[in-house]
């Protein structure tokens, strides 16, 4: 108790020990605290690096053309992805149509109807397993089920294969965003009569629908960006694709493609298609961040 | 009302005029269990019509216990089981032809803290009327102006209606829970520590609230505010380890209680 007395008064008295004491432990903490501001900075480096890096090697080509004409034959100049762009959309697309329904659906029962039962225990686990496959499994494990059974690579196969890779993302966030519905919430629903599928559709969902939302912005930003589910699966075509059961070009693979050729011109339009698939990404996660984060 | 049209004839008729029922609710040799630990004890009271039935007692005595088994909302808990019978109108809520889900929808329920849906005040008050499938805006319109006025709302909030019910202030918002929970015209309402979470002023209006909803209802309340009994109820039940110690009309309860137990508790000497 005595130095604690003693030490509030160093204040006042200027005892020459004490002060030095106080300076230590000022330049100490100074010390601490620059290398935090340091390394925090340090882990911008790599994004704004890529950012910059793209924005120099990609803006020269980007124009309305490589949104709507078809990649240049080897050694040519002019054209675009066009078809690259539409197919990476209608992979995630089928992807999405195949995930966000099967993942919000097991969030529901997992969290809402069962919570304790062994299907709900194995569901939640089989998912986290999930989160730590490598992509390239999802790629193979879709040509095994589709490109093998149907003969061709095609869009379907995409889609199914990033549809594998989004599944655990948005079925552990939605069920993240139904646990952080208040209960005295449901408990005022059943109170008044509502059956259980009225509490869920009335009162849960559309209050865990922001943050589920999110949850399925995050796995379309991851899932756009995948070239190694969609190599196996979808291939890639130099043309529009006429229909989803073949063979279709997606960015990622075209990115993949073109920087392993030695003309510049189609490197150059690798660049300008990592340009677009970044801003597309960086988009869809602001996007989850801003609209559908209104909640809070 | 389900539970009314379903009741022996001669008893529907009997409570079409005063005098009211004395065995509204009957309570018949009901033992309640959460898993093996027994929380209620052979229990047997009859809470009359159109009065404000009190129950009072310590924490973990079994009134909130006793409460909410008389809308079953004790069946969302895993593990429960009870014997022995509760009987709303003459007709036991445990037959087997009851839906859990009528039976909640002739009873009212408020809780301890204020709950209202982040929605509007509107929607708020419509929602019993929207889940049994009403969506005509003149039934649901006639729903909200009266339900907000039985609750005494209805001049504060009649014109921001469609405003978030979370904008509220804590009161306003329990009081929106009571016309919410009055929509559908319930026979019964049942409120657990209505006013626990309430400042002295919101509790004076809640309170004058039930006072003036019994003539409509049947009220039950779990309160831990001894003089919130005395000022409001006419009959009180006092709890004590899971048993019913002492039922008796409310002046007897807190000036000449028939039981020690009940005497140490309201003096203050335990709970």
């Amino acid at each position: 108790m005595d130095s604690i007395a003693s030490h509030s008064l160093d204040f006042f008295d200027g005892d020459r020990s004490v002060s030095s004491k106080t300076v230590a432990r000022s330049v100490t903490n100074r010390i601490l605290s620059g290398i935090c501001i340091t390394l925090s900075l340090l882990t911008l480096v790599p994004l704004a690096s890529i950012i910059i890096l793209l924005l120099q090697k990609g803006l020269p080509l980007l124009g309305t053309a490589i949104f709507t004409e078809l990649p240049p034959a080897a050694g040519m100049s002019g054209g675009g992805f066009g078809n690259a762009i539409l197919g990476t959309l209608v992979m995630i697309a089928i992807g999405l149509a195949i995930s966000a329904p099967a993942g919000i659906l097991s969030a529901i029962f997992i969290n809402e109807y069962a919570p304790t039962s062994r299907l709900a225990q194995a569901v939640r686990l089989v998912a986290k397993l999930l989160t730590g496959i490598p992509s390239i499994i999802c790629g193979v494990f879709a040509f095994a089920a589709v490109v093998m059974t149907t003969g061709t690579f095609s869009a379907y196969a995409g889609g199914l294969a990033l549809a594998v890779l989004m599944l655990p993302t948005i079925l552990l966030t939605a069920e993240q965003a139904l646990m952080g519905v208040q209960s005295a919430y449901r408990e005022a629903a059943l109170g008044l009569g509502a059956t259980r599928f009225q509490t869920i559709a009335r009162v849960v969902l559309p209050d865990a629908f922001p943050a589920i939302m999110t949850g399925v912005m995050l796995a379309v930003a991851r899932a756009a960006g995948e070239t190694a589910p969609l190599i196996f699966t979808a291939l890639f075509s130099q043309f529009w694709a006429k229909s989803l059961n073949e063979p279709t070009a997606s960015l990622s693979v075209l990115i993949y493609n073109f920087s392993t050729v030695p003309f510049p011109h189609q490197i150059g339009m690798a660049w300008t298609a990592s340009l677009v698939l970044v801003a597309f990404v960086t988009i869809a996660n602001i996007a989850a961040q801003t609209i559908f984060s209104r909640k809070n | 009302m389900q539970i009314s049209n379903e009741a022996p004839a001669k008893l529907t008729t009997d409570h079409t005029n005063p005098p009211e029922r004395p065995d509204f609710i009957s309570v018949k040799d009901f033992n309640f269990f959460y898993g093996k630990k027994q929380a209620l004890h052979t229990i047997n009271m009859d809470i009359p019509e159109r009065q404000v039935t009190a129950f009072i007692g310590p924490s973990g005595c079994g009134k909130s216990t006793l409460l909410r088994n008389f809308n079953r909302m004790n069946e969302l808990i895993d593990g429960i089981h009870h014997t022995g019978d509760i009987r709303i109108l003459g007709k036991s809520i445990y037959d087997k032809g009851v839906e859990v889900i009528s039976l909640r929808r002739s009873i009212g329920m408020v809780f301890q803290k204020s709950n209202p849906f982040p929605k509007s005040i509107y929607e708020n008050v419509v929602f019993a009327l929207r889940i049994s499938g009403i969506s005509k805006k003149s039934d649901l319109d006639e729903c909200v102006e009266r339900s907000l006025r039985g609750a005494a709302l209805w001049n504060e909030v009649k014109d921001r209606l469609h405003e978030s019910a979370l904008g509220l202030s804590g009161g306003q918002m329990q009081r929106l829970c009571i016309a919410r929970a009055i929509a559908n015209r319930p026979k019964v309402l049942l409120m657990d520590e209505p006013c626990s979470a309430l400042d002295p002023i919101a509790t004076v209006k809640v309170e004058e609230l039930i006072r003036e909803l019994k003539r409509q209802f049947t009220i039950v309340i779990v309160t831990h505010n001894m003089q919130q009994a005395t000022r409001c109820s006419d009959k009180t039940a006092f709890f004590y380890l899971g048993k019913l110690v002492e039922y008796a009309d409310t002046p007897k309860i807190f000036s000449n209680p028939s039981e020690k137990q009940t005497e140490d508790y309201i003096t203050g000497r335990f709970g």
